[in-house]
């Protein structure tokens, strides 16, 4: 059942949350919460209203995904807007950006306002559309930056690919200056990973696979930090992957540079050794890389190096899946167990959790007037309401999204989406969807 | 384990158990009737993506010999991107029954992922530049018969060229330590793997250096690809530095044997004519190819490793 | 419960008796050798073999031994392990092959060996020589040359080597 009313106009029934624990910005709270008309009305104890059991759960800003491939235009059989945005509602996200390696790529109005519109038409979650840094992601030409900022685009990435002309890179950031813009890169240096399969290490070796260095990524963080050191432009690093890396940007951060950054779920609790099965599902871009690289950054994530748990959230039909590891396509599923997989490896407290799953990657996409907000009165009802400690097994066929590469297959992971509420409409309610 | 994909896998009590069941087989094939009765019924498929004509004419015959009906499906790559999967590939010979298919393509780990879509036992016959037991099988065996040893502590094993690509290589590291041998690599370091530390070898950049302490001389091809890749600048400056010329073979100690896996690049790695080369066991390698494949097939269809593979049989 | 169905002294004297009906039957005809069945039938067709040659030297009988597990037809019913290889060193061909074998049962391991032999050559005529015949035969096959008839039943045990032949009865 499709609703085709905008999201944030509601029903005008006051609806309490009741029994649950607010953590936003400001700490652990017990309250209850009542929401009317799409926003927040009252927090406090014993609210009246139409209840709904948030008993043990904890209640928070809505998470935002800051790196989601929803594939829609160009590949559908592996994922929809509205199935991505179902999925993104189910791991309790009330907002996703977009990634722009669509087909046609987001790097004109058109692309980002039909991408736009999708979303608003599922009415699960906020899409938002990133924009390409270059021209069809080619790498070549940039694209109209500031027709697309004034859009409202307001994160940019060829994601997918780095952007590999260094000229072009400071091109780019001298010109999205002004225009309150973050350039976002996915570091890979290509000529240094020509066909690579896995992370370049003894397994590779053992495997006879061609290896992904970690240089390869290191050289553009090292690179990109230094160009916004003399341009001055905001800079987001996607999906971190190396201990290095880690440390490059928290020297940056040090010296005040605007620079930000993400890790994905699977690269915080995979490691290389899974490629021994040459299962196809281990296989992503950067690779998973070494029990070195995975404790620097969960590190990095306790230290606040590292701002935003981003799933990546790559969905492939199985067929895709099913070639040879050299020809697979890489990429795994996340929306719907980064919640698990961050409580059950990373030992940070739940407001470090809200922190890196809302309120830093509400910022980061420019989106926190409305998301990664503090529970208060008048703030738009964008939320999540999770069971801290709750198991579950991860059953690939029940996942809402429309593929099914989810590395966790068959695994249990630790905390469980109850409930999630956008625009104060129920898109997950005990667990199931609700459209 | 119901399949052969990998030496590591197949452990060193595998090892010894085929190379004892290859002597049967080697007694089979001197029988003015080279052929026995055991695998009578069973299929063997030949999936081989990549060509080779010596590998696969090696499995068939061997399934033949033992009575196996064989299937091919000499498939180029192009063929099988377009439209049928190798899933579909895999399971539609698998309805059409199947006891055991012999595998051969161009990317690493295919074995693997073939085992999660068929009951039948795989055989690896070389995938990417991972593994080729079987031809580790071969050389082992050949060694012991040249030598008339079982074990080979106190043998050094030179392996000699393009490392990094080699899946003989990786076998052959595997089995020949299993068996106590030494082991050199000779490579410039752009043919060896990137972290080598692991492994059980010495490894040396110079020929020269280590060619008179050896007891077998292994050499690789190199592809000429390899050249276009930045590996090698040129394929003469490789010759010069790696191959077997004369005065390379004056160097070898009087009863090293000389091996090579084929098919050989004359004037790259080898710069002598092979006919020429005394203590070779290049024709002993082509020679206990079926016997050595003969004893896999047997061991996973009806010997030891069957229990996994045996047909549902009516009492 | 063990039996001892055979002394050694007796096994000696089947044998004797054995070498001399084998070489009764052949007078005047083709080559003879004999060809132990791996394993129990490899010590007789020895013991056999040297009974032979020291009856009638200028026979020169040679003895080979064939490993029958490879022509077995219950493969597919579980896993075999060939036992020791297989030594046939003289022509087969034209010559009169006496399979040798310690306890003959069933006669499974007999229709193998005659599958085996025929892999080297055509023989002139197969027979077949065994120290125990036990009965509950499951094939057409019968032995030219017997040490003794031994009635047994289904479970028993029969082992025989050079220092006799025992019984052994399953428990009920």
């Amino acid at each position: 059942m499709k609703r085709s009313a905008t999201p944030t106009s509601s029903g005008t029934t006051r609806v309490v949350l009741k029994g649950g624990t607010i953590v936003d910005s400001r700490g652990e709270r017990r309250a209850d919460v009542a929401i009317e008309g799409g926003v927040v009305v009252e927090v406090g104890e014993g609210l009246s209203g139409d209840a709904r059991d948030a008993s043990g759960a904890v209640i928070a800003p809505g998470f935002v995904d800051l790196h989601a491939h929803l594939r829609e235009p160009g590949k559908e059989e592996a994922e929809t807007i509205e199935t991505g945005s179902r999925a993104g509602a189910k791991g309790g996200y009330t907002a996703l950006v977009a990634m722009p390696n669509t087909d046609p790529p987001q790097d004109s109005v058109a692309v980002i306002e039909f991408v736009r519109e999708q979303g608003r038409r599922a009415g699960l979650v906020d899409v938002v559309p990133s924009g390409c840094i270059t021209l069809g992601r080619q790498g070549e030409a940039l694209a109209p930056i500031a027709e697309l900022a004034a859009a409202g685009v307001r994160i940019f990435t060829d994601d997918g690919s780095g952007v590999q002309d260094e000229l072009l890179m400071r091109r780019a950031m001298e010109y999205g200056r002004g225009l309150d813009v973050t350039l976002a890169q996915h570091c890979e240096v290509a000529t240094l990973t020509k066909g690579a399969v896995m992370n370049e290490c003894q397994c590779c070796t053992t495997l006879g696979l061609p290896g992904w260095p970690a240089v390869a990524e290191e050289l553009m963080v090292f690179r990109d930090i230094e160009l916004a050191r003399i341009t001055g432009a905001r800079v987001h690093f996607l999906h971190l992957s190396t201990a290095r890396s880690v440390d490059l940007v928290r020297a940056a951060k040090r010296d005040g540079l605007p620079v930000t950054a993400e890790v994905t779920p699977h690269h915080l609790s995979l490691d290389e050794t899974r490629l021994l099965t040459f299962d196809t599902v281990y296989k992503v871009n950067p690779p998973l890389r070494s029990p070195r690289d995975i404790a620097a950054l969960r590190e990095g994530v306790r230290d606040g190096t590292i701002d935003a748990l981003a799933t990546d959230h790559a969905p492939h039909p199985r067929r895709d899946k099913e070639l040879p590891l050299d020809q697979a396509p890489p990429g795994m599923l996340g929306l719907e167990t980064a919640l698990g997989v961050a409580l059950g490896v990373m030992d940070i407290d739940l407001v470090h959790l809200v922190r890196i799953m809302s309120i830093n990657p509400a910022r980061i996409a420019g989106i926190n007037d409305r998301h990664g907000r503090d529970i208060e009165p008048g703030a738009p009802a964008n939320l999540v309401v999770f069971d801290p400690n709750i198991t579950w097994q991860v059953a690939p066929e029940k996942l809402a999204s429309k593929s099914r590469n989810t590395p966790y297959a068959g695994m249990t992971l630790r905390g469980r989406v109850r409930h999630t509420i956008f625009g104060g409409d129920f898109t997950v309610l005990d667990g199931e969807p609700q459209r | 384990m119901k399949h052969l994909r990998s030496i590591p896998e197949l452990g060193a009590d595998g090892l010894a158990r085929l190379l004892e069941l290859t002597n049967h087989m080697v007694e089979v094939n001197r029988r003015p009737v080279p052929k026995v009765p055991a695998l009578r019924g069973r299929t063997v498929v030949s999936l081989f993506f990549e060509d080779s004509t010596r590998t696969r004419l090696s499995f068939e015959t061997a399934a033949k010999r033992l009575s196996a009906d064989t299937m091919t499906f000499s498939v180029s790559t192009s063929s099988v991107n377009k439209g049928e999967s190798l899933r579909d590939t895999v399971e539609t010979i698998t309805d059409m029954g199947v006891d055991a298919f012999v595998v051969r393509h161009k990317s690493a780990g295919i074995p693997w992922q073939i085992s999660e879509w068929t009951t039948a036992a795989v055989v690896n016959a070389g995938d990417g530049w991972h593994q080729h037991p079987t031809q580790a099988l071969v050389d082992c065996f050949t060694v012991r018969e040249a030598r008339g040893c079982e074990r080979f502590d106190g043998l050094t094993l030179t392996i000699v060229g393009d490392i990094k690509h080699s899946r003989v290589a990786r076998s052959n590291i595997a089995a020949f330590s299993m068996l106590g041998a030494k082991i050199v690599l000779v490579a410039p370091p752009t043919l060896l793997p990137p972290d080598v530390a692991h492994w059980p070898v010495a490894v040396s950049h110079s020929l020269d250096e280590v060619i008179s302490r050896t007891d077998i001389l292994y050499m690789l091809r190199l592809q000429s690809e390899r050249m276009a890749q930045g590996h090698v600048p040129n394929l003469r400056e490789y010759s010069e530095r790696f191959g077997l010329d004369a005065r390379r073979l004056a160097m070898l100690p009087s009863d090293a044997v000389v091996m090579h896996p084929g098919p050989m690049n004359r004037g790259v790695e080898m710069l002598i004519d092979p006919s020429a080369l005394p203590n070779s066991l290049i024709h002993r390698q082509v020679a206990n190819g079926v016997s050595v494949r003969m004893a896999v097939l047997f061991d996973l269809l009806a010997g030891e490793s069957s229990a996994g593979n045996l047909r549902e049989v009516s009492p | 419960m063990s039996t001892t169905v055979m002394s050694a002294d007796d096994v000696r004297r089947a044998v004797t008796r054995i070498a001399h009906e084998i070489l009764e039957r052949q007078r005047g005809g083709s080559r003879l050798a004999l060809v132990g069945l791996q394993r129990g039938g490899a010590w007789l067709a020895d013991m056999l073999g040297a009974a032979l040659n020291t009856i009638e030297p200028a026979a020169g009988v040679p003895v080979g031994y064939i490993d029958v597990s490879m022509h077995r037809d219950d493969i597919s019913l579980r896993p075999v392990v060939p036992g020791a290889i297989s030594r046939i060193e003289f022509a087969v061909d034209g010559t009169t092959v006496v399979l040798v074998d310690d306890v003959l049962y069933t006669g499974r391991t007999v229709r193998a060996a005659l599958e085996g032999i025929n892999t080297y050559g055509r023989p002139r005529a197969v027979q077949l020589a065994v120290l125990v015949d036990r009965g509950h035969r499951e094939l057409p096959i019968r032995p030219d040359y017997v040490g003794k008839n031994i009635p047994t039943q289904v479970g028993d045990d029969v082992r025989a080597t050079a220092d006799g032949v025992v019984i052994t009865k399953v428990a009920p």
